[in-house]
């Protein structure tokens, strides 16, 4: 459960690996968590996650989990839940930001990443929420990227999958009002992490902890959207009405 | 029969950590219906819903509220005790109990409390150091187990049961109703005596030497203040004005009785509130100033010595969208210096808001849960978004497990299980009675799951 000042029992993480989801995790830890859950494909992979954020009192497990088969995650939900009971935040931050000239060359690419980031997202979204209407709390941190808010040449199809997922999330954000529980939609910039290693920074550019700064902070004061960094907000105001010819041709990788 | 439930959002008096439950409104002869049509998140009785955190909640599941009315209560002049339903309020108990001479046996700091829930938290007042609590005073009461049956229990029939009930927040039956002694009174007034205590070492001075002396008493301290003037405080104590004392003209309305409302705070309240460092510094130097530095025998109402805030309806909302807690801890006497830390602790955050209040509590009863254990309690409630709370919550937390003192379940809104198993010993006995008579897990609340009582 969670107490008067934001403090939760239970967590899990979609995409147990994924640097910003569990920046998020170790963020929230306080002495009244009990018990964090990574949920990834390969749960041997996540092991010194596991190990960072160990503390005295705490159940850090790493559980199986695959995005893509979306046959599963009924009863991944059902195993979850059995095993530690109500769910306090699940952060769902798994997703695949693939490469725009793999997706060129070979369409079965960007179908891959569509499905993972998109149906995959959906489909574990709404089993977490028909199970937080069940218990009549809970919140859901949905990591959305600005990515999705307008689409550019260099990752559209990333782009759009956060898009979708992002227009979704809204929608059913709205749906859990009265419900007891609630959706929160992250959307982050450029974030410095072992998804972007290698490529040039975009302006704004972030790190997984910041991030989970202002995630913490935006759930407690009950925000339905959290910007990071918070002035991505006001840029993507200008970006999304910027002439075509103009977009296409601004230099952010 | 068709049971007919709502879907409600639900918090406690603190409006934190809120969780939706389908609730109905029920009578008395219809609970067992309800009961049944409950699914595997189980039921809860709620009343007025004045436990400030997460005690009368019970997400997911069912919550039910018991219909009553004073009129129904029976009064037994004879043997000066009272039989109400459950969901009766103490404060539609009092206007018809107080001009017939009587007043309740224990009452908090606010009326709006059912006699149900003042059995289920035990609750205790300013008499605390002399009668005990709540539960000193019931003779019986009906309870109704997960299976539908009725019994009738109290402190020689079936006794375990009986004081698993009182302090058991709600988690072994349904109380339905109770029969309670009454305090005989002469009249509606208080005759209180005002100290103006420099700070926290003179009070406990006070209290220590004084306090037996009264019937009442009670404390109300500034923990915004820091340095020499730490705890500076204000203490009342009295007693039932007698009839003599009053002047003829007086005494023919002596058991006159109209509770006040002044205002109700609107839903309307910026998000951030009105309580905060400043405000609270103001209020706290003039509260502290208006008072004499010594008063005999002045007469108060019994709604202005015992419910102030009771004449503001709502005043909760002053707190905005965030809410409040209200952090509700007893250590044993002999803990004075740890008392005294946790006080500066808390003065050194700036995070109190004038609500603060210090009593001297006398024997414990009987019920395992019970909160009251001889010792002091403090209690301060605090705006919930203040920086840094659940830190400086958890470091108190530490404090109170190690000085042997304990959290108070109707108003956490914050702790631990740990701090809570820390806290009563007795709570392993008082699992297996609850056991006994729930072993299908009926009985559930978001207090429950969150500190594992059951």
């Amino acid at each position: 459960m969670e107490n008067a000042v934001g403090e939760v029992q239970n967590i899990l993480v979609l995409g147990g690996r994924s640097e910003i989801g569990v920046a998020i995790a170790r963020e929230l830890v306080t002495p009244s968590t009990q018990r964090v859950t990574l949920a990834c494909r390969q749960p041997v992979e996540s092991r010194d996650v596991e190990a960072s954020l160990a503390r005295n009192g705490l159940r850090v497990e790493s559980v199986s989990f695959d995005a893509a088969d979306t046959a599963s995650h009924a009863g991944f939900v059902d195993n979850i839940v059995a095993g530690s009971g109500d769910l306090d935040v699940v952060i769902l931050a798994f997703g695949i930001l693939g490469s725009q000239e793999q997706c060129d060359d070979d369409a079965q690419s960007a179908v891959k990443i569509a499905h993972t980031n998109y149906t995959g997202a959906v489909s574990i979204a709404m089993e977490i929420t028909k199970r937080f209407r069940q218990q009549g709390h809970g919140r859901l941190i949905i990591l959305s990227s600005v990515a999705g808010e307008r689409t550019r040449k260099a990752n559209y199809v990333y782009g759009s999958t956060k898009a979708g997922l992002d227009a979704f999330a809204q929608g059913l954000s709205d749906a859990m009002v009265g419900s007891g529980a609630s959706v929160m939609i992250v959307r982050p910039g450029f974030v410095h992490s072992a998804m972007t290693t290698g490529m040039k920074a975009a302006p704004f550019s972030t790190t997984p902890d910041v991030v989970a700064k202002l995630t913490v902070k935006g759930l407690r004061a009950g925000k339905r959207i959290v910007w990071t960094p918070g002035i991505l907000r006001w840029v993507f105001m200008v970006m999304r009405h910027l002439p075509v010819a103009i977009w296409r041709r601004m230099p952010m990788g | 029969m068709e049971t007919d439930f709502t879907t409600s959002r639900l918090t406690g008096w603190g409006q934190t950590s809120p969780s939706s439950a389908r609730t109905a409104e029920v009578s008395r002869g219809d609970v067992a219906a309800f009961i049944k049509d409950s699914n595997r998140r189980g039921v809860l009785m709620r009343g007025l819903g004045r436990s400030y955190g997460d005690a009368a909640q019970n997400a997911g599941g069912v919550v039910l509220t018991l219909k009553g009315s004073a009129q129904e209560a029976v009064l037994d002049v004879e043997a000066g005790t009272l039989t109400a339903g459950a969901g009766v309020s103490l404060h539609d108990l009092l206007k018809v109990i107080v001009p017939r001479g009587f007043f309740v046996p224990v009452t908090p700091g606010t009326r709006f409390v059912t006699v149900g829930g003042a059995v289920a938290s035990d609750i205790h007042g300013k008499n605390h150091h002399v009668e005990g609590s709540f539960g000193n005073h019931v003779r019986r009461l009906t309870l109704m187990l997960a299976d539908g049956t009725i019994h009738e229990i109290g402190p020689e029939q079936n006794p375990s049961l009986f004081w698993a009930t009182v302090g058991g927040m709600g988690l072994t039956g349904v109380i339905l109703d109770a029969t309670f002694a009454l305090i005989p009174i002469e009249t509606s007034l208080c005759t209180v005596n005002t100290i103006r205590c420099r700070n926290i070492d003179v009070l406990i001075e006070e209290m220590s030497h004084g306090d037996d002396d009264y019937r009442y008493s009670v404390a109300w301290a500034d923990l915004l203040a820091t340095g020499s003037r730490l705890g500076r405080s204000v203490l009342w104590r009295g007693d039932h004005t007698k009839l003599a004392e009053l002047s003829s003209k007086d005494a023919a309305n002596a058991l006159r009785y109209q509770p006040r409302h002044l205002a109700t705070v609107p839903p309307v309240v910026p998000s951030f509130g009105f309580v905060n460092k400043l405000s609270s510094t103001v209020f706290n130097e003039l509260w502290f100033r208006k008072e004499p530095r010594r008063k005999e025998g002045g007469h108060k109402s019994i709604p202005s010595y015992f419910h102030p805030l009771d004449a503001i309806g709502s005043w909760n909302r002053l707190y905005g969208a965030g809410g409040f807690l209200q952090y509700q801890f007893a250590l044993p006497f002999g803990r004075e210096d740890e008392l005294r830390q946790i006080i500066e602790k808390v003065a050194v955050s700036k995070t109190a808001s004038p609500l603060v209040v210090l009593k001297r509590f006398g024997a414990s009863n009987p019920a395992p849960l019970s909160f009251p254990m001889p010792g002091w309690t403090l209690t301060v409630d605090i705006p919930a978004r203040a920086e840094g709370l659940g830190i400086l919550l958890h470091t108190i937390d530490e404090m109170v497990m190690q000085s042997g003192g304990r959290h108070y379940l109707a108003k956490d809104a914050h702790t631990t299980p740990l701090a809570i198993s820390r806290g009563y010993p007795r709570l392993e006995e008082w699992k297996q009675i609850q056991r006994s008579v729930d072993p299908d897990r009926r009985w559930q609340s978001d207090l429950a799951r969150r500190l594992e009582l059951i």
